[in-house]
């Protein structure tokens, strides 16, 4: 197995007119991780992963998804072999109930695992005989993640996966995608819950605006990103702290707020050398760094 | 869904311990949050040189952690010298000198630590305030060690 990217993309852009809903996204996806692909509604993450799997095309722009050109109709077909995909407004066939629908996708795939459809359906609490058009939301979404799932696939895309699902139904949803992920797929799903990938994620991709704003390991957020709160003796121009890794800097009076995504010791020297009074360190979650990403822009 | 019987049935090969799911929000990764929980119990005995720890994926599902999570505390610690990884057959704890002498520094240290903060305590400082300090001098000192 190589340690190729799943996903590639070179300045990947989709305009809708004069709006551009994706610019220039250079997106990198590494093998045998959970990435999380965050962002406000309409940020772009929809548009992203359709265009990944050929559905729209991009205005310029190329990718490759397993090695394969997205754009390529050929290698597209090829590559959806190997992927599956959740789509976000789950579309399923509203006349078949749960039993149909899912014989009938079975049917399209070599790689159909029945242990796994087996207990899923049982984890699920999937009524065998329901029509889907009488589902509740969260039955339908869960019915979509078990055709998914229940393949064997190198690459799993899931646009939303958490729609509609009590948190009984979220927590069973985050531990299929583990174990997905100890059997060797990589998995790329796009969410706006917050805790849910602060939980799984390997991998942390904000968009914003169409835009990739944060593209880092979940270890190295936690790791290196501190807000460091200051009590100065003297009034202390911000030049100070323009330590690298120092994103930002807040000064009202004595008091200093400056946030780092890298090198906080160095911050903390600083403060020392200058005979500060109180130097308080304080980790910055995953809601936080979202929060900042989003509004600086 | 998984049934406490289920756990059960998972673990009884296995060492019989409660692993506690990391929590996602404070600033340590969660594998380094799973060291520490292993490492703890290789201290207090817990676990005992010999004993074999869940599977990756066995692990990843019941903390509903990325396995990569786990395989990252798992091979840490095992360049540690706290447990041996047999291909195929899984994680073992070690015999480890270090540990032994630690579980009996431990004690001393915490009540050191208990001290410490009895004093900061009627000196008028909040926990949340004690904390801070310490997470600053912790980074602060870190430093320092490294520059030697």
């Amino acid at each position: 197995m190589t340690n190729e990217p799943v996903i590639l993309t070179h300045c990947l852009t989709k305009s809708y007119g004069a709006a551009e809903a994706v610019r220039a996204l250079n997106l990198s996806v590494e093998r045998n991780r959970i990435t999380a692909f965050l962002g406000r509604n309409g940020a772009g993450k929809s548009t992203t992963i359709k265009m990944l799997l050929g559905m729209i095309r991009p205005t310029s722009g190329s990718g490759t998804l397993l090695g394969n050109q997205i754009t390529d109709a050929e290698e597209n077909r090829e590559l959806r072999k190997r992927v599956a995909y959740v789509a976000e407004d789950k579309p399923l066939y509203g006349y078949m109930t749960v039993e149909q629908t899912i014989r009938f996708a079975r049917s399209f795939y070599p790689d159909w695992r029945s242990d796994v459809e087996k207990k899923l359906l049982h984890d699920y609490e999937l009524p065998l005989r329901r029509k889907v058009k009488a589902l509740s939301k969260g039955m339908r979404t869960k019915l979509a993640l078990l055709l998914a799932f229940a393949r064997r696939p190198d690459l799993l895309i899931l646009d939303e996966p958490s729609e509609g699902l009590d948190p009984v139904g979220i927590e069973l949803l985050l531990q299929t995608l583990v174990v997905q992920a100890a059997d060797g797929v990589s998995v790329f799903f796009s969410s706006h819950q917050i805790a849910e990938v602060e939980r799984v994620a390997d991998s942390v991709c904000i968009l914003e605006k169409g835009c990739l704003l944060v593209d880092a390991s979940l270890d190295h957020l936690r790791q290196s990103y501190r807000r460091i709160d200051l009590v100065l003796p003297t009034l202390v121009g911000e030049g100070e702290f323009l330590i690298p890794g120092v994103q930002r800097i807040q000064a009202d009076g004595f008091h200093m707020s400056v946030f780092a995504t890298n090198n906080a010791e160095a911050v903390v020297e600083r403060a020392h050398g200058l005979n500060a009074i109180s130097v308080e360190v304080s980790p910055v979650g995953l809601r936080d760094i979202f929060l900042e990403t989003v509004r600086e822009n | 869904m998984t049934k406490p019987s289920d756990t059960l049935y998972l673990y009884s090969d296995t060492a019989n311990i409660m692993f506690f799911k990391p929590t996602p929000t404070t600033g340590q990764p969660l594998y380094l949050q799973l060291m520490q929980q292993i490492r703890h119990a290789t201290e207090t005995g817990v676990l005992q040189a010999g004993d074999q720890l869940p599977g990756i994926r066995t692990l990843a599902e019941e903390l509903v952690v990325s396995p990569n999570t786990v395989a990252k505390a798992y091979c840490e610690l095992e360049h540690d010298g706290v447990l041996e990884l047999k291909q195929g057959s899984g994680a073992f704890v070690c015999a480890n000198r270090r540990a032994r002498s630690l579980a009996e520094q431990l004690p001393l240290a915490r009540r050191r630590i208990r001290d410490l903060i009895e004093r900061l305590r009627d000196d008028g400082l909040f926990d949340e305030e004690i904390r801070r300090a310490f997470e600053a001098e912790l980074l602060y000192s870190a430093k320092i060690v490294k520059k030697r």
